[in-house]
Formats: structure tokens, sequence, C-alpha cells
């Protein structure tokens, strides 16, 4: 009985097209082994730590100028924003609309670096040396009254910056941060059941029908 | 009357010649005079689509939507971002039935442009720390055992506008950066199976190959549970609005981690702290105090008939209530539907198929009396998770932040069948 049972289950393995053998040694020769330099030429990724960091070095006055070629059109001489993401700013991070800049906001001076090399200058992204970010990164530290006019921006110096937002951060999610029971009748009082504000002609509503706003000439 | 031949499937076939002539002779000298039963007798009303013969098979090889549907399309807000190339669209959801979204209208966002990967250079490496670092061609990853999961993604920032106040008045514009498709692929688990781990791997750093190279890092658990290389979209190829020709799908977790057009995953020890999880992404409560790598959408749902486009227009009467609701932590469990503003609920009735981290269907009779009222939908997952209002989340996390807002919305149906969103106090 049990031995017939157990052929039975055996059975039952090889009639499954293999996939319960489908382990990663059967996969063998699919892919392939990446190369040294394929690896180096897309390991673009610098953590706070500053492992991943490349040579090269850059000091304010350099970035100065690299900044206003590359990126003032956009973000203004001085990294003012208008209208564009604003990276220079100070002041508290309560109150109405704080600023949330570099300075005021963002964690580790990394990221900066790790920031601009991948993704900027918008148009023409990863195109700037790494001495050109370098001088970048320092130019923007500078503007945020975070590193000296004599910095020189480097894999050694870069991740000793101190970020007066560091430890305004939790990397552990805190939700579920409420805790209501499915509460099916008299849930709150009826007198409490007011319209605090509506949307009803509202004119930063954009058209629900029809073209877009964008598609009818001004 | 019509020239025809019947061809060997016994199928009638319009010498094409004849096609044209044949219709417009029908419609006018032979259909309207030829009325039977007008409407003026107590009949149906004419039609004119039963008087001839319709297209052919093929004459459109890739099907389009009918034209009364014309007004079911991304929308954006334009005044949201000063580029439209770093930007978003809104899924019409209103006009969506079922649980899955068309891909033509799954909500997209860009952080440096919709680009046209050629498939055949495409490549995906893996690097770091591994056994062996390994690239994949597009072909490599066809190869290799495939999956297929309805999720949803929606991005954190959905509902972001509505944190001061009720702002836009539209199911678009409030809910509509989320879709939910069928996805398909490989569990990245096989791949990092093929790599192989070395011990102190914790992390995945995820890149994408457009100008934005976008980043995020992924604890190495969610890697080798249920995430997914995928490169189709309910039924074909993935669109290049989503990624073609590889995307991430990190099931439950907020849009931005499930990178489009991947081409790079290093495993490491400890997470990067990219842009995209420090600068953006993360949340600042009133406090001035901030949080980070806050993934999984927690219980949301929405009424999507009524809604601000969608009024009622036949006055009080029996109606089914319909709308969405979703979880990133895993299946909704139960919806609760109130028509007087979060006094009393009723239990609403899901609709199959109800899966793990993918849009939900729920509908709720409803016997308006014609007039004023306030209704809401209020989900339940699986964790017992309840979703809370919008004044509760506003007095824990203030309305500075952008993202995660999961509250119950209000829709405030007038006495004429507008509908308006509104928060209450």
């Amino acid at each position: 009985m049990s031995s017939s049972r157990n052929l039975l289950a055996a059975l039952a393995v090889t009639m499954l097209c293999g996939h319960a053998a489908l382990a990663s040694d059967t996969l063998a020769g699919i892919g392939r082994t990446a190369t040294p330099a394929e690896i180096a030429s897309w390991d673009i990724d610098a953590r706070p730590d500053g492992q991943g960091l490349p040579d090269g070095h850059g000091s304010v006055a350099e970035g100065d100028d690299v900044f206003q070629a590359n990126c003032a059109m956009c973000h203004g001489t001085f990294g003012e924003g208008n209208g564009y993401p604003r990276l220079a700013g100070e002041g508290k991070l309560t109150g109405d609309r704080p600023e949330q800049t570099v300075g005021t906001y963002w964690p580790f001076a990394v990221t900066l670096f790790d920031y601009i090399n991948r993704a900027m200058p918008y148009p023409a992204p990863h195109s700037l040396s790494a001495d050109n970010v370098y001088a970048i990164t320092a130019y923007i530290l500078n503007l945020n009254g975070l590193v000296p006019d004599d910095f020189v921006s480097d894999k050694h110096s870069l991740p000793k910056v101190k970020m007066p937002n560091e430890k305004g951060f939790t990397w552990k999610d805190p939700r579920p941060d409420t805790h209501d029971p499915a509460c099916m009748t008299n849930c709150r009082p009826v007198a409490s059941v007011k319209v605090v504000t509506t949307a009803e002609g509202s004119h930063v509503t954009p058209r629900t029908t029809g073209p877009l706003d964008t598609e009818i000439p001004q | 009357m019509v020239d025809h031949k019947i061809g060997i499937d016994g199928i009638s076939k319009l010498r094409p010649a004849r096609r044209g002539l044949l219709r417009a002779g029908l419609s006018s000298a032979f259909a309207l005079g030829a009325a039977r039963t007008a409407l003026a007798d107590g009949g149906m009303p004419e039609t004119d689509w039963d008087k001839g013969v319709g297209g052919a098979v093929a004459d459109t090889t890739y099907g389009q939507p009918v034209a009364a549907q014309s007004d079911m399309k991304r929308r954006m807000v334009a005044w949201l971002t000063r580029d439209q190339t770093s930007s978003i669209s809104f899924t019409p959801l209103q006009y969506q039935t079922g649980i899955i979204t068309p891909s033509g209208v799954f909500f997209e966002r860009y952080h440096a442009g919709r680009v046209d990967v050629d498939a055949d250079k495409h490549r995906l490496m893996i690097h770091g720390m591994v056994d062996r670092p390994m690239i994949f061609t597009m072909d490599d990853i066809k190869r290799l055992p495939a999956e297929s999961h309805i999720h949803f993604i929606e991005c954190p920032a959905n509902g972001g506008m509505e944190w001061r106040g009720a702002q836009l008045n539209s199911l678009q514009y409030t809910h509509g950066m989320i879709g939910c498709a069928e996805w398909t692929g490989v569990k990245l688990s096989v791949l990092l199976g093929m790599t192989g781990l070395q011990k102190s791997a914790k992390w995945i750093l995820v890149e994408g190959a457009d100008g934005s190279h976008l980043t995020r890092s992924i604890p190495i658990e969610k890697a080798l549970d249920d995430i997914l290389l995928v490169y189709g979209q309910n039924g074909e190829l993935l669109r290049p609005e989503q990624g073609y020709p590889l995307r991430l799908v990190v099931p439950g977790w907020q849009g931005n981690v499930n990178v489009k057009w991947i081409r790079r995953i290093k495993v490491g020890d400890q997470p990067w702290f990219t842009h995209e999880e420090t600068s953006k992404y993360t949340e600042l409560r009133g406090d001035g105090h901030a949080y980070g790598f806050t993934w999984p959408i927690f219980s949301k749902s929405v009424i999507t008939f009524p809604c601000p486009e969608m009024p009622i227009k036949s006055g009080g009467g029996v109606y089914e209530i319909r709308g969405l609701a979703w979880s990133g932590n895993g299946k909704i469990k139960q919806v609760d539907v109130s028509f007087d503003g979060g006094v009393n609920y009723v239990r609403a009735k899901l609709q199959e198929p109800v899966l793990t981290k993918a849009l939900t269907r729920f509908t709720c009779e409803w016997r308006w009396d014609g007039k004023p009222a306030l209704i809401q939908s209020r989900a339940m997952d699986e964790t017992g998770y309840v979703q809370p209002t919008q004044a509760e989340l506003r007095a824990i996390r203030g309305s500075n932040g952008v993202y995660n807002n999961n509250a119950i919305q209000t829709w405030e149906v007038k006495a004429d069948g507008s509908v308006n969103n509104v928060q209450l106090a």
C-alpha cells in the first residue's frame, strides 16, 4: 500500500513537465558571465559612505563655472529654482510649505553627486566628467552654506560633509499609524459631519471631457 | 439584390467594388423608405446598422476603442510639473470596467521622458555581492520560466494634491495615478538563483536604462519573494509607456520602485539612499521629521460611480454603487459604504476575482431618495487594517507631505445628481 503510494507520488513528480526540478542548475547556458570591463562601464552608483565614488575632484570655484554653463538655465544662477527644483535654501522643515532643499532636507551629501552623475544635466544625462560632477556638487553644497569657499570635493571629502538633516529621517516604516475598527453604526455624531472643503467649481481642475487643456490653442 | 458569391466556408463575400455602393444605396433608397414599423406606431426605433453589411474582418488589424469612448483618455494636470517629460498622467478610472486597466490608458510616470529602447540591444546586468555576475539578453530572459500575475501599480503621490483639502473635482485627478494589469515575466528570484547570492547580500539596487537612470534600494527578502521582471502586459509586449522591453513589478509597493526599462541590478549589504528615496518619495510630517522606505500601499478604495465625472442622471431610485479597492499588503477582505458621511456603513459586495495586491471591484445597492448625500467607501484588507479618514491622517502626518494618502474619499451627491469632491471635519 505504502510502496504503491510512493510510486504514485514519484510518477506525479515526473509528470509535472519538469517544473518541480526547474532549479538554477538546469538553467545553465542561459545568460553569460559579465566581464569586469562591462561591469565598470555601468557601475555608477555611490553610497553615503563613499563606496562607489570615482577618482577625480572639483572645487567650489570650478563648480561655479560648470554650474552656470550646464545647470543655471533651469535651476537659476544661485540654485533658486525658477520653477525647476530649488537647490539652495535655508529654514525649518515645519510650518506651512517648508522648503525641501539640499541644505534643509537631503540627508546625505554623496547622494547629490550620485544623482547629478546619473541624471543631470536633464537634457544630457551622464555627460559630465567626474571632475565636473565633483565641482558642481561642491558649488551646490557651498550655496547651501554647508562647505567653505575653498572646499574641494572628492571621494574622501564628500562622505564627511555634515548634512543638517541627516538625523531628520526614520528609515523604518511607521505604518500602520492608524488603527480604526471597521465600525458599522453610529460611528460618529451626526452633528460632526460637516463639509469643510469642497472642490466644487475648482478652477485648478483641468478639463475632464473633450481635448486636454494643452490641446486647446491659447 | 445583393451581388455575392458564397465562399468555401459558407460566408458571403461581398465584392469590394459593390460594397460602398451597397451601403450608400441601402441607407437612402431602401432603408428609409422601407421602415416597416415606425416609432409612431409604438414599435422600436429604426436603426441603420441592420440594413446592410458591416465592415470586413481585418480591416482594422489592431482594433481601436469605440468612438463613444473618446473621452476615456489619459489626462494630466499641467500645473503640477514644469516639464511634461518629467511628469505624470492619470488613468480614467471613471470609465474602467472590471479590474484590468487597458494598456492604452494606464497612467504614465516618466523621470526623463518615454524612451524607445531597442530590445535586441537591451541587456540586464546582475552584479555586486553575487557568486557570478551575469548579463542577460531579452531572449535569455524569455527562456526562463514564465509567470503571469495581476497586480496594481500605484504612484504614492496619488491623492497627494488633496492633503490640504478637497482640490480637484474629479475621480481621474484624485485617484488616477493607478492601474492594474496582468503582468508576464520571470521571478527575480530565479535570476538571483542563477547568479548566486553571497552571505552578506542584504539589499539590491535596481536601475533603469533611460536618461534618469532611476535607482531604488530594495531589501533582499522582497527581491526573493514576489518581484517579477516583466516583458508582457495584458496579453502583449509591454508598451513604451510601461518600460518596454523590461520592467520590474514589485507587487504592492509604491510605483517608482517598479523601475521601467530596467538594465542593472546590483546586490549589496546596505541601502544606497538614492535621490528617489531621500529627496523624493519620503514623507515629511508636520513636526519636521520625515519617514523613508515607506514602500507598501496601504488599504485604499474609491467609489467610481457616482463620481464627479459620472453624476446621477435619472433622479432618485435604485442605483448600484460601484468602486475599486486595493491593498499592497494582501487581499481586500471587505469594503463598507456610507451614505451619510461616515455615521453608518453597510457591507459592500466584493466582485470576483479578489486577488492579492490587485484592484478589487465592489458594488452596493443604493435606494437614493433624491436628497443630498455624502457617500464614502472604506476598505479593509486581510491584515485587518482599515482605511482611515482624511482628517485622521492629517492629524497624524500634517499636510506638508505628498505621498501615501490612502484616505477615505467623500463624494457629495447633490439633489440634482451632480457630484463633488469634498472633505469632512
